[in-house]
C-alpha cells in the first residue's frame, strides 16, 4: 500500500527560486544526501534525515548556473555547469567554486546526467552526448549537432540497462515531439516520432520514464490532464529508419488540463506514479499517488501554498517546491507481507494524508475520494499498450464489433461474434466481451423483438462472464432478460457457468423450470448431461419393488409401528411403487432442475424466496427429489448414474429446504400427504439404519479391544520364531 | 534358516532418568547430557549419535548445570553446591569444588572459555578462573540487595555471557540483572512482569537468559513468556506469550539467527531472525516452528548448527534437524529420539537360564520359565513354568551401579560402583538360593567400567577406570588376582568393552577411541591391536573355534578379524568391498550385543534396539536392489525365487524396543523388550508447573 508520510521542509534558508522553480535536485553518492541547485547561483548539499544543509557553494556574481549539479558517483565529486559552457568539478572539501577545476567547453550543455555505477554523461543542447572523462580529456573538442534547427530538448533521462548506459531525450519542434534513444556503448542513436493521437493540439506537460528489460516506458502528462504511455524498445529493430511511436492512454483526467500552475509526473515504481497538479482547475494543488495497474488513487496530499510544478523522486523521498521552501515527503510503498496482513506491521497513517480505499469497486466508476471526480470523464477504460511501427488509422476489431451490435441484424451479429471469438486471446478480450454483452443487452431492452440468443450463449461459454463481475453489472440484466423470455436453455447455461447468482434469481429460475409447460420444453435444447435415462428402470417395475425394500436396509416397512401410514400404504402399494420409481418430471425438466440443485446458495437467503413457489410446484419438485433419493439408494456408493449428477447431499439439502420453507402449505395439501408419509418413512428408516450401525460399531470396538489384548502378551511368554 | 523358541521378556522394569541439562560442544560435535540421577552421558554426534561415554550418577548430586569450557573440558554444578570437572579420558570425576554459595542453579563458561560463572542459591554470582588442571575462585559479583527478594535470597537461575565477555545477564526470580564483568557491579536490573494471562502470580521465575552480541537479552520465564530486552537501556523491547506453562529453557545458535525454547507443556518452539518484508534489511524475531516431540517438561534445549536438541522429564533426547541447514541426506537429516542407553544393562547365565538386570541402585535376578509344547512360527506356547524373580540386590551407598555381570554358570554375580567393587557367590539348593559376598576385595579392584566372566566361569576380567585390565582366578568361594594388563604408558584411556573367547585364551578390550587390543590370556601379554577405525566400537564378541573377533561400529559397519591370523577375514574383506545394504547403514540405533551359534559357525547373531539379525556368512550379501527385510515366509511356489533372492541378512523386527537378545542354547533365544508405553506409564503425570518457587 502506497502511502505518503508527514512532509518536512528542508531549508531554513529561502532558496532563490525563480519563476521556473529550482534547477534540480540530484542524488549524491551518500544515501540521504542530495544536491539542490537553485535557478540562480547556488548549489546546496542537504542531509535529508537531519533536515539541514551540509554544504553550500555559489558561483560568482554575474555568473549563472545553467545545469543542475550532479554527483559523479565514480569519484564522489560534484559537477555543475554555469553560463552554459563552463564546467566546474569540486568536492566536499572545496569552499569556493571559483577556485575549483574548471573546463570551458565548445558547445552549450543541456544537462549532465549521472547514475550510480557509470560515468556521468554530458548532453549538449544540440543533442550530442559525451562521457565526462572523454570530454575532460579534450574540453575544446568539436561537438556535432544531432537535432535539427528549432528542435529543443524538453526532457532527458539516463538509465543503466544490463550495465549498458542508455540515454533518452525528448525534443519538440513545432508541437511535434521526438524521442531519441542513445545506446551509449554501441553509440546507436535511434529517433522516434511520438504520435500524439486524436487530439493533435494537446501539449505534453511532463515526462517520466521507467525501464524494464526490453522497453523504456515513457509516461507523459498531457495538457488534457491524462497520462499516456509510450513503449520505446531499447534495442531498435532498425535504427536507421525514422520510426513512429503510438501512445496509449494510461490514466484519464488525473489533473485539470488548463491549470495555471505547472504539472509534473514521476514514476515511483512499476505500478505507481506521483502526479503534481490541481485536480480541478480552480482547486489547490495536490500531490497524488496513483496505481496504474488498478487505476486507483492511492493517496494524495494537498499543497495549499502552490508548487513550481516540479517533482523529483529519489529513494524514498519526493522533493518539491512548496511555496518558497523545498519540501520532502517520504513515500513508502510496502510490499504486502504476511506480517502486514496479520497486522504485525504498523501502518503509520497520519491525519495529513488522505488514504483512499484501495479496494477496487468494479461496479461503480472509480471515485477519487477527494471530490474532484469528473462526471463526464468518469468511465476510464483500460487500454493496453500498443506499439506500432507505423501508424495505421484502423478501427480495432473490438470497436467494429461494438458498432455491429448496435446496428446489424441478429444473424450478422452472430457471425461477427463468432469471428471475434475465433481470434480470442487478444489482451482486451475480457473487456470486449463485457462491452459486447452490455451492448447486446442494452439493445435487447430497447428493442423487445431483438433477442440474439445464440450470441449470448456463445459469449457465456467463453467463461469470462459472471453475474456481477463487470464494471456495469451487465450480467444481472442478462439473466433478467432470459427470465423474461423464459429462455430455460440460457438460464441453465447461466446457472452452470456463473459462480455468483443471487438466491432470488436461482429461485426465479426454479419457478420457471417448474412452471414451464412440457410442450414448450420439448422445443428447447437443454443440456442433458446431468440426467441419466431414468425411464429405463421404470420398465422393470417389479424388480424395482424389490429394490425399494433393499434400500431400507432390512428394515421392513410392513413391520413399522406406524399403523396409520401402513394402512394407507397398503391400500395402494401399486401406486406407491410406481410413483417412487418412475420419474415424476420429463427428462428435460429434470436436467433443468439438476442445474438448480448444483447451484450454490446460502440457506438464509434462499428460504424466503422458496416460500413464493406455488404449492403444486413444490410437491412436484419434492417428488422429483424423492425419486432421485430412491435412485441414489439403489447402489452401494449412493450416487446417481450420469456424467454430472446431483449428489445425495444436494438432494437431501434441497428436500429439507423445501420442507422448511413450505411445511404448513405442504401439510395442508391432500395430494402431498402420501409424499410426506414416504419422506417420513424414509427418515425413520434412516434413523433405524444408523442405530443399527451404532450397535455394530460398539461390537466392532469390542472386537478391536480383544485384538489389542491379543497383541499385548503380558510380561512373559515363550514364542516360536522362524527366520527365513 | 532356523526355528527358535524365544523367551520374550518384558519384565525388565527399567525407567531411564529424566534429562536435566544438555550442553553442545561445537568443536568436537559432542553433546553432554545430564540426567536427574546425576548421570552424565557424552554423545558423539559425528559418530551417528553414539553414546560413547558416561559418568555414573550419585544420589546426592542433582546436576543443575552443565557446560563445556576451554574447548573440551566438561564442568557440571548442582544442588550440592559443588562444581565438578569430568575426566573424559579416564571416565571419572577429576575434582569437585564447593562454591560456598549454597546450591548452584546455573553455570556458564565465558566466550573465551577461560572463566566459569556460577549462580547460587544465596543470590551470588561467582566467577572462577579455569586453570590448566583446576578452577580457582576469583571473585563475587555485587549481590543484589532488594527488599522485595530479601526473604528468599533471589537465587540465580540462569546466566549468560555477552559474546564479547564484558557483560553478563543473570536471571533470578522476578528480575534479570546485567553485570559488568570488569567491575563486578550491576548495570541494570530489569523487573519481569508477574502477570500471567492477566492474573498476577506470586513470582515469575526467569528460567533462562541469552545475551546476544547486539546487546539484546532474551529471557524465558515461568509465566510462559519469551521476552526481548535491550541491555543498554534496560528496557523491555518485545514479549511473546508462547505457553500456558513455564518456558524452561533457551538456547541460541552461534550465528544468533535462530534460537530454541522448551516449555513445560512438552513443546519446543523455534524462533528465527527473518526480514520484516521480503527484501528489507530490517529483521525481527519470529516464532517459526513449534515441535511437540515430548510429553513432559522440556527441561533443556541446545542448538547445534544443524539441529535443535531437546530433553526433559520424559527421558527422550530428541534431535530435530533443521532441514534448511542440512545439505546432504545422511544421519543428520533424520529426526532422532534416543531413549535407551547404548550399552548393555542385562547379562545372562546360559546354563541356569538366568537373567541379571542392572538398575541404577539395584540388581534383579530372574529365572526364565519353560515349556514343553512346540509350535509353528508365531505361536505363543503354553508355559509349564513361569519366570521367577529370584533376587533383588540393593547397593549400599548413594552411588549408581556402573556395570554388572552374572557368570555363565550362574554362581557368581559381580557389580561395581564408582568407589566399590562387589563380588557375590550364589548357591542353589533346589528352589532356595543363598548369596554370599566375597569380602576383602583388593584395593586396586575399586571401580570397574566393565566386568566379564570367562565361558567356564573360572576367570573374571575387570576393566578398571585407570585403564588397567585385571584377571582374577575364581575357584570355589575364593578368588586370586592373576595379572593386570597395564595401559600403554602415556595413555589413560579407559576400556569400556570386553570380549573373551569361549576357549578362554583371548581377551579383547576396546576403549572409546583407540583400536581394539587383543590379549593372550595364557601368556598374559598383548597379542595384537586391531587397526583403529574412525567410529567407536558399540559391541564385540569372539567366535568359538575360529576365534574370529566380530566388531560392530557406530556407523553400522561390522568387521570380522581373525585373532590367530592377526588380520581381517576374507568374509570381512568381501563385505567391505561390496558394502552393506543402504537400509542397514541407515538404521539409527547401534548394535549393542553380538553372539554366536555353537553349532553353526557361519552365523553371527546381533541386534540393535529395533531389530534382531542373523548374518549367515555362507549366503551372498544383499545389494541395494534386493529386499533387506522380508518378514513373510516363502511360499512353495516361489521357492526358486526365494533361493535366488536369499541373502546373508536374516532380520526379525518383531521384538522392539529390544534391549537384549542372546542364544541360550541351540534352539532357544531370550529377548528382553522394554515397551515405551510401560515406561511412560511409570513416569509422573505430565507436570505443567515446577513445584519449586511457585
Amino acid at each position: 500500500m502506497a502511502a505518503l508520510e508527514e512532509e518536512f521542509t528542508l531549508s531554513s534558508v529561502v532558496l532563490s527560486a525563480g519563476p521556473e522553480g529550482l534547477l534540480g535536485v540530484e542524488q549524491s553518492d551518500k544515501t540521504d544526501q542530495f544536491l539542490v541547485t537553485d535557478s540562480g547561483r547556488t548549489v546546496i548539499l542537504y542531509k535529508v534525515s537531519d533536515q539541514k544543509p551540509l554544504g553550500s557553494w555559489s558561483v560568482k556574481q554575474g555568473q549563472i548556473i545553467t545545469c543542475p549539479a550532479v554527483c559523479n558517483f565514480q569519484t564522489g565529486e560534484y559537477v555543475v555547469v554555469h553560463d552554459n559552457k563552463v564546467l566546474r568539478i569540486w568536492n566536499n572539501e572545496d569552499v569556493n567554486l571559483d577556485k575549483v577545476f574548471k573546463a570551458t567547453l565548445s558547445a552549450e550543455v543541456y544537462r549532465i546526467l549521472s547514475v550510480q555505477g557509470t560515468e556521468p554523461l554530458v548532453l549538449f543542447k544540440e543533442g550530442a552526448v559525451r562521457g565526462l572523462e572523454a570530454l575532460l580529456a579534450d574540453p575544446q573538442q568539436k561537438i556535432e549537432t544531432v537535432i535539427s534547427d528549432e528542435e529543443v530538448i524538453k526532457w532527458t533521462k539516463f538509465f543503466v540497462v544490463f550495465r549498458h548506459p542508455v540515454l533518452i531525450f525528448i525534443t519538440e519542434k513545432h508541437g511535434n515531439y521526438f524521442a531519441y534513444v542513445q545506446m551509449f556503448n554501441s553509440r546507436i542513436l535511434t529517433k522516434y516520432t511520438l504520435l500524439l493521437g486524436q487530439d493533435e493540439n494537446s501539449v505534453i506537460k511532463s515526462f517520466t520514464a521507467s525501464v524494464d528489460r526490453k522497453f523504456i516506458s515513457l509516461m507523459s502528462l498531457s495538457s488534457d490532464g491524462c497520462i499516456y504511455e509510450t513503449l520505446i524498445p531499447i534495442r531498435p529493430a532498425d535504427p536507421e529508419k525514422n520510426q513512429s511511436l503510438v501512445k496509449s492512454l494510461l490514466l484519464k483526467a488525473v489533473v485539470s488540463g488548463n491549470a495555471r500552475n505547472g504539472v509534473a509526473l514521476t514514476a515511483l515504481d512499476q505500478d505507481h506514479v506521483a502526479v503534481l497538479g490541481s485536480p480541478l482547475a480552480a482547486s489547490k494543488e495536490c500531490l497524488s499517488v496513483w496505481n496504474i495497474k488498478f487505476q486507483t488513487l492511492q493517496t494524495s496530499k494537498e499543497l495549499p501554498q502552490g508548487t513550481s510544478g516540479q517533482l523529483w523522486y529519489y529513494g524514498e523521498h519526493l522533493f518539491m517546491l512548496h511555496g518558497k521552501s523545498l519540501t520532502v515527503i517520504p513515500y513508502k510503498c510496502e510490499v504486502s507481507s504476511l506480517a502486514g496482513a496479520l497486522g504485525k506491521l504498523k501502518h503509520s497513517q497520519d491525519p495529513g494524508t488522505h488514504v483512499v480505499s484501495h479496494f477496487v469497486n468494479w461496479e461503480t466508476p472509480q471515485g477519487c475520494g477527494l471530490g474532484f471526480q469528473n462526471s463526464e470523464q468518469s468511465r476510464r477504460i483500460l487500454r493496453r499498450r500498443k506499439i506500432e511501427v507505423s501508424l495505421q488509422p484502423e478501427v480495432p476489431p473490438s470497436k467494429q464489433l461494438l458498432s455491429t451490435i448496435m446496428k446489424d441484424s441478429e444473424k450478422h451479429i452472430e457471425v461477427e461474434v463468432r469471428k471475434f471469438l475465433a481470434l480470442k486471446q487478444t489482451p482486451d478480450f475480457h473487456t470486449v466481451i463485457g462491452d459486447t454483452v452490455t451492448g447486446l443487452l442494452e439493445r435487447c431492452k430497447a428493442e423487445p423483438s431483438f433477442y440474439p440468443r445464440n450470441c449470448l450463449m456463445q459469449l457465456i461459454q467463453t467463461h469470462v462472464l459472471s453475474y456481477r463481475f463487470f464494471c456495469l453489472s451487465l450480467c444481472p440484466d442478462l439473466m433478467e432478460i432470459a427470465l423474461k423470455k423464459k429462455d430455460v436453455q440460457l438460464l441453465q447455461l447461466c446457472l452452470q457457468q456463473f459462480p455468483d447468482i443471487p438466491e432470488s434469481v436461482t429461485c426465479a429460475c426454479l419457478k420457471i423450470f417448474l412452471s414451464i409447460g412440457d410442450d414448450s420444453l420439448q422445443e428447447t435444447d437443454v443440456n442433458m448431461e446431468s440426467v441419466f435415462d431414468y425411464s429405463i428402470n421404470s420398465v422393470h417395475d417389479e424388480k424395482m419393488e424389490e429394490q425399494t425394500e433393499i434400500l431400507q436396509n432390512g428394515f421392513n416397512p410392513e413391520e413399522d409401528k406406524c399403523n396409520n401410514c401402513d394402512q394407507e400404504l397398503n391400500k395402494k402399494p401399486q401406486d406407491e411403487t410406481k410413483e417412487s420409481t418412475s420419474c415424476p418430471v420429463v427428462q428435460k425438466r429434470a436436467a433443468l432442475l439438476n442445474a438448480i440443485l448444483h447451484s450454490a446458495y446460502s440457506e438464509t437467503f434462499l428460504l424466503p424466496h422458496l416460500k413464493d413457489i406455488p404449492a403444486q410446484h413444490i410437491t412436484l419438485f419434492l417428488k422429483y427429489l424423492y425419486f432421485l433419493y430412491l435412485k441414489c439408494s439403489e447402489n452401494a456408493t449412493m450416487t446417481l448414474p450420469g456424467i454430472h449428477p446431483p449428489t445425495l447431499n444436494q438432494i437431501m439439502d434441497w428436500i429439507c429446504l423445501l420442507l422448511d420453507a413450505n411445511f404448513t402449505v405442504v401439510v395442508m395439501m391432500p395430494e402431498a400427504k402420501r409424499l410426506l408419509i414416504n419422506l417420513y418413512k424414509l427418515v425413520k428408516s434412516q434413523i433405524s439404519v444408523y442405530s443399527e450401525l451404532n450397535k455394530i460399531e460398539v461390537s466392532f470396538r469390542e472386537l478391536q479391544k480383544l485384538n489389542q489384548e491379543k497383541n499385548n502378551r503380558g510380561l512373559y511368554s515363550i514364542e516360536v520364531l522362524e527366520l527365513f | 534358516m532356523g526355528e527358535f523358541k524365544v523367551h520374550r521378556v518384558r519384565f525388565f522394569n527399567y525407567v531411564p532418568s529424566g534429562i536435566r541439562c544438555v550442553a553442545y560442544n561445537n568443536q568436537s560435535n559432542r553433546l553432554a547430557v545430564s540426567r536427574t540421577d546425576g548421570t552424565v552421558e557424552i554423545y558423539n554426534l559425528s559418530a551417528n549419535y553414539f553414546q560413547e561415554k558416561f559418568f555414573p550418577g550419585h544420589e546426592s548430586r542433582a546436576t543443575e548445570a552443565l557446560c563445556w569450557a576451554e574447548g573440551q573440558r566438561l564442568f557440571s554444578a548442582g544442588l550440592n553446591g559443588e562444581i565438578m570437572e569430568y575426566d573424559l579420558q579416564a571416565l571419572n570425576i577429576k575434582y569437585a569444588m564447593d562454591a560456598f554459595g549454597g546450591p548452584i542453579w546455573s553455570m556458564a563458561a565465558s566466550p573465551s572459555g577461560s572463566q566459569l560463572l556460577v549462580g547460587c542459591e544465596d543470590g551470588s554470582v561467582k566467577l572462577f578462573q579455569i586453570t590448566p588442571d583446576k578452577i580457582q575462585f576469583e571473585r563475587n559479583f555485587d549481590r543484589q540487595k532488594s527488599k522485595r527478594h530479601f526473604s528468599w535470597g533471589g537465587r540465580i537461575l540462569s546466566l549468560s555471557w555477552h559474546p564479547s565477555g564484558t557483560h553478563i545477564a543473570a536471571g533470578s526470580i522476578d528480575y534479570i540483572s546485567v553485570f559488568d564483568v570488569k567491575s563486578g557491579s550491576a548495570v541494570h536490573k530489569m523487573i519481569v512482569d508477574r502477570q500471567y494471562m492477566g492474573v498476577s502470580k506470586r513470582k515469575c521465575i526467569v528460567w533462562g537468559v541469552a545475551f546476544l552480541s547486539d546487546g539484546t537479552i532474551i529471557s524465558v520465564d515461568s509465566a510462559g513468556k519469551v521476552q526481548f530486552w535491550d541491555s543498554a537501556t534496560g528496557t523491555l523491547v518485545k514479549s511473546h506469550l508462547i505457553a500456558n506453562a513455564d518456558v524452561q529453557s533457551i538456547a541460541v545458535a552461534d550465528q544468533e539467527d535462530s534460537f530454541v525454547v522448551g516449555t513445560a507443556e512438552g513443546t519446543v518452539f523455534h524462533f528465527q531472525l527473518v526480514p520484516v518484508t521480503s527484501n528489507s534489511s530490517e529483521k525481527q524475531w519470529v516464532r517459526t516452528k513449534p515441535f511437540q516431540h515430548h510429553t513432559h517438561d522440556v527441561r533443556t534445549v541446545a542448538h547445534s548448527p544443524t539441529a535443535l536438541i531437546s530433553g526433559g522429564t520424559d527421558t527422550h533426547l530428541v534431535f530435530r534437524p533443521l532441514m534448511e541447514k542440512v545439505e546432504v541426506k545422511n544421519y543428520d537429516a533424520a529426526l532422532r529420539k534416543i531413549t535407551f542407553p547404548h550399552r548393555c544393562l542385562i547379562s545372562c547365565s546360559k546354563k541356569r537360564q538366568l537373567l541379571l538386570f542392572q538398575f541404577a541402585h539395584h540388581l534383579e535376578l530372574w529365572r526364565l520359565g519353560s515349556t514343553v509344547a512346540t509350535g509353528k512360527n508365531g505361536d505363543t506356547l503354553p508355559l509349564s513354568k513361569n519366570a521367577d524373580h529370584l533376587l533383588h540386590l540393593k547397593t549400599k551407598g548413594p552411588e549408581n551401579i556402573i556395570c554388572s555381570c552374572i557368570s555363565p554358570c550362574g554362581s557368581w554375580i559381580a557389580y561395581s560402583t564408582v568407589s566399590r567393587f562387589f563380588l557375590y557367590r550364589l548357591n542353589y539348593e533346589h528352589d532356595n538360593i543363598s548369596l554370599k559376598r566375597v569380602s576383602k576385595m583388593p584395593a586396586f579392584l575399586r571401580s570397574a567400567l566393565q566386568i566379564l566372566f570367562s565361558e567356564d566361569s573360572t576367570k573374571l576380567f575387570v576393566a578398571s577406570n585407570q585403564g588397567a585390565l585385571h584377571i582374577v582366578q575364581l575357584s570355589g568361594g575364593s578368588f586370586k588376582h592373576l595379572h593386570a594388563f597395564q595401559p600403554q604408558s602415556g595413555t589413560v584411556e579407559a576400556m569400556c568393552l570386553l570380549a573373551v573367547s569361549p576357549d578362554g585364551n583371548w581377551l579383547a578390550a576396546s576403549g572409546t577411541s583407540a583400536g581394539v587390543h587383543v590379549y593372550n590370556v595364557k601368556q598374559l601379554k598383548l597379542h595384537c591391536t586391531v587397526p583403529a577405525y574412525n567410529f567407536p566400537v558399540t559391541a564385540m564378541a569372539i567366535a568359538p573355534n575360529t576365534n574370529n573377533l566380530v566388531i560392530a561400529h557406530s556407523d553400522q559397519q561390522v568387521f570380522e578379524y581373525s585373532i590367530p591370523d592377526k588380520q581381517y577375514t576374507d568374509w570381512s574383506r568381501t563385505v567391505q568391498k561390496q558394502g552393506f545394504h543402504h537400509l542397514w547403514l541407515q538404521r539409527d540405533t547401534p548394535i549393542t550385543h553380538i553372539s554366536f551359534h555353537p553349532k553353526r559357525p557361519m552365523h553371527i547373531l546381533l541386534h540393535d534396539a529395533y531389530m534382531f539379525c542373523i548374518i549367515d556368512k555362507s549366503l551372498p550379501l544383499p545389494n541395494d536392489k534386493t529386499l533387506l527385510y522380508n518378514p513373510f515366509p516363502p511360499t512353495n511356489e516361489s521357492d526358486v525365487i526365494r533361493r535366488r533372492t536369499a541373502h546373508a541378512f536374516k532380520i526379525s523386527k518383531i521384538y522392539k524396543p529390544l534391549l537384549f537378545m542372546d542364544l541360550l542354547d541351540e534352539r532357544t533365544l531370550v529377548a528382553v523388550e522394554r515397551p515405551l508405553d510401560d515406561i511412560i506409564a511409570q513416569l509422573p503425570p505430565p507436570i505443567k508447573k515446577k513445584k519449586f518457587g511457585t
